[in-house]
């Protein structure tokens, strides 16, 4: 039997994407699998009484060893901020390349606690910053110098001693370029740097707690329990700065989604589903109920997503329990077909990261094909003629041609670059100046540029010949070529119109990440929270793999 | 020490910032990386052509025929985009002349893309200083100077031909001594060595 692959043009609308959760394709998960055999090791743990100072944590194995750099500053409550506007944090971290020397550590307390205005260089990889959550902080400290465990209740509500508010990579700031260390096995994975760095900075925040509460009341303090940190992730506060990622990189986007299409696909064309893989599906299904109703958010948007799903669920299982076998035949695609029919989006996409539960075989071979060689795409293929770029307008772009961007409200927003930060932004263009300096981010309007431009022109010109006189169009011209190799490469929907949700955009790629709690505090910006329920660096050996769905909380 | 990320992405930023479109704003942040990998002066030349843009004024050159004369400096970044996209067409001449080309080290990187694109090394001259660009791999010259050149007065383009460095002696004297590592066989291990069926007609 053969399953065709999704359909990008139903895919890639971006309710769709906004509804993606995480799987064993997330970016932690496959880290965590990647790293299990490495040494890990915390080598220095220099904190006052307060829990203020320097610690270093790293990975090795063979000769290659990764070092977590942290300082933990004090600072007062009023400069504590989620912003990314923000100057001063409660702690920075940077992942170093090997073993940092004294002066290395020297040097970059002067520039980590700066994050962006500092300065790193080639030997460091990824930097972050968090900001504690005050209330759940305080009152595990306060706990264990009592001598007793805190308040799990209070606990879950957070999940998470600390949150980060950015994670750089990439040659941000000065660290090192990607192509320094692509060659390297273990990062073939997107994000595997900077998945290591939060997941370190998780088990910094447990040292720390732990270390306060004993000098605050030596006598008397226990260490938080191990179960409890078990279930503590670290938090993350995104806005807007993460969206135009995944517009800027269309080959590492179609690179995700093609993953898990086929993911999808191969698991939707197994003939006979064995009696453990069909118990490892149910059983993570029915696990991870406890997390979705665990979900707290004051977002009304959010909280009709939760309802929603929750309701799905319910439904699903009514009909796994009553109608369906897994004796059947192609039993997994027997079920997507049905929850095609029957679901939401949300459930929709839930139950195919569910999918994936089982199946190490399939998914194993993909992950170390979601990374892009992006510049092997850059150069326009100026060769073509106009007939061509028309055929895969009218192909990959057919949703997109369909949008009226004659009206007002299809052209609403505008993408920027604040001035003040240097982040994305997202603006009215009928209210706010400087639509002028607008990104190029409406690929859509442009794209429907594109064709209306090309609509007289002769099939046999060449593109190269067309850009002459079109260069204003030169961005989509090369994007329509990238399109054309990779199908998920483009948001087939309108990234300026007046009913976008940015939020949609953010949950896409953090889904990716392996985020759970999606918690949105506008249509602009979310908490998550990562690595709840993941072992701790000394389990790392042995542990299991669908530990996301173990969680207490 | 900046980034090449870093680089590309101001480049980019900035390009677009004198009034160039978005598209041709990434081609740019691309190559002056691209110069920059190769230790070539592409920041400070950008820069630089950026301050005169203001003041000066430079021709769009955007047809690139076998001859291209102008008593206005061309300017590089139009021409070097313009050449890769009729670098089919330009390929067919073999070589191509530009006279008054403004800043050319900026047109170089367009130049090297354009050697991996056909597949063949350009030979460029830019005045006296040579450059040979091999498919976007490496560039070897004689200008290591760093310093910024404002202007080419004669800069010529060659496609060079695939063809061989050396000679077929050479060849034949290394091939010589490559069968030293060879194994003489006997009548037997020529039947049972390889493998393979002993005919291929069965």
């Amino acid at each position: 039997m053969n399953v065709e692959l999704r359909d990008p043009n139903i895919i890639m609308k971006l309710s769709r994407l906004g509804s993606f959760h995480q799987s064993r394709l997330s970016f932690l998960r496959s880290f965590l699998s990647e790293f299990k055999d490495w040494k890990y090791n915390r080598d220095l743990f220099d904190l006052d009484e307060q829990g203020f100072g320097r610690a270093v944590y790293s990975f090795s194995k063979n000769k290659r060893i990764y070092s977590l750099v942290c300082f933990a500053n004090k600072i007062n409550d009023e400069e504590r901020s989620d912003r990314v506007i923000a100057t001063k944090w409660d702690a920075a971290f940077v992942l170093h390349d090997g073993i940092p020397t004294k002066m290395d550590i020297d040097r970059l307390s002067e520039n980590v606690p700066k994050q962006e205005v500092g300065r790193m260089s080639y030997k460091e990889l990824t930097l972050s910053r968090a900001n504690k959550s005050v209330r759940i902080f305080n009152h595990v400290v306060e706990s264990l110098a009592e001598g007793k465990q805190p308040n799990i209740q209070k606990l879950s509500k957070v999940g998470y001693l600390y949150r980060t508010t950015a994670v750089y990579g990439s040659g941000k700031f000065g660290l090192a370029d990607r192509f320094r260390i692509k060659n390297r096995e273990e990062i073939y994975g997107p994000f595997r740097l900077e998945m290591m760095l939060v997941y370190l900075v998780r088990q910094f925040t447990f040292d720390q707690v732990n270390h306060i509460a004993k000098n605050k009341n030596p006598k008397k303090a226990v260490k938080l329990d191990y179960e409890i940190c078990r279930n503590l992730g670290i938090g993350n506060s995104t806005g807007l700065g993460m969206a135009p990622f995944i517009v800027n990189h269309p080959a590492l986007l179609n690179n995700w989604v093609l993953a898990r299409e086929t993911a999808l696909k191969n698991i939707r064309e197994i003939k006979k589903i064995k009696n453990k893989d069909a118990k490892i599906f149910t059983d993570c299904l029915k696990k991870s109920l406890k997390n979705v109703t665990s979900w707290s958010t004051d977002s009304e948007f959010q909280k009709n997503k939760i309802i929603s799903l929750i309701s799905d669920l319910n439904k699903f299982l009514n009909y796994l329990e009553k109608d369906f076998s897994f004796e059947k035949e192609f039993a997994f695609n027997e079920i997507y077909l049905w929850i095609e029919k029957n679901l939401g989006d949300e459930c929709i996409e839930y139950i195919v990261s569910m999918m994936m539960e089982p199946y190490d075989e399939v998914i194993e071979p993909l992950i170390v094909k979601m990374s892009a060689e992006e510049d092997k795409f850059f150069n326009i293929p100026s060769e073509k003629n106009i007939s061509e770029l028309r055929e895969i307008l009218e192909n990959k772009y057919s949703e997109i041609l369909k949008i009226d961007f004659s009206k007002k409200e299809s052209n609403q927003n505008f993408w920027f670059i604040s001035k003040n930060k240097e982040e994305p932004r997202l603006s009215n263009r009928y209210f706010e100046k400087g639509s002028e300096l607008e990104q190029p981010l409406a690929i859509a309007r442009d794209i429907s540029k594109l064709y209306s431009r090309i609509a007289n022109m002769k099939n046999s010109m060449k593109v190269g010949r067309f850009l002459l006189e079109n260069n204003d169009l030169r961005h989509v011209v090369r994007r329509v070529f990238i399109t054309n190799l990779f199908p998920y490469a483009e948001i087939q929907d309108n990234t300026i119109g007046s009913n976008l949700m940015p939020i949609d955009m953010l949950r896409f790629k953090l889904s990716f990440f392996g985020a759970i709690k999606f918690d949105p505090r506008s249509d602009k910006w979310l908490r998550i929270c990562m690595f709840q329920g993941a072992p701790l660096p000394k389990d790392l050996k042995s542990f299991d793999d669908h530990w996301v769905y173990n969680s207490l909380n | 020490m900046r980034s090449f990320s870093e680089i590309d992405t101001i480049a980019k930023r900035a390009t677009k910032g004198v009034g160039f479109d978005w598209g041709v704003a990434e081609e740019v942040g691309k190559n002056i990386r691209l110069l920059e990998m190769f230790g070539l002066p592409g920041l400070k030349n950008l820069n630089q052509y950026f301050k005169n843009i203001k003041q000066k004024e430079f021709k769009n050159l955007t047809l690139i025929s076998k001859e291209n004369i102008s008593k206005i400096p061309y300017c590089p970044i139009i021409a070097g985009t313009s050449f890769l996209d009729q670098i089919n067409s330009a390929n067919e001449q073999k070589e191509i002349k530009i006279e008054n080309m403004g800043f050319p080290i900026l047109l170089l990187p367009f130049l090297s893309r354009a050697s991996e694109v056909i597949g063949k090394r350009i030979f460029l001259s830019i005045d006296d200083k040579d450059f040979l660009l091999n498919f976007n791999q490496s560039i070897y010259s004689n200008y290591f100077s760093g310093d910024i050149l404002e202007k080419g007065r004669s800069i010529k383009i060659k496609f060079l031909e695939n063809i061989n460095s050396f000679t077929e002696k050479d060849w034949q004297e290394l091939y010589k001594l490559s069968e030293n590592t060879f194994v003489e066989e006997t009548e037997e291990l020529k039947k049972s060595a390889a493998g393979a069926g002993l005919t291929d007609n069965d």
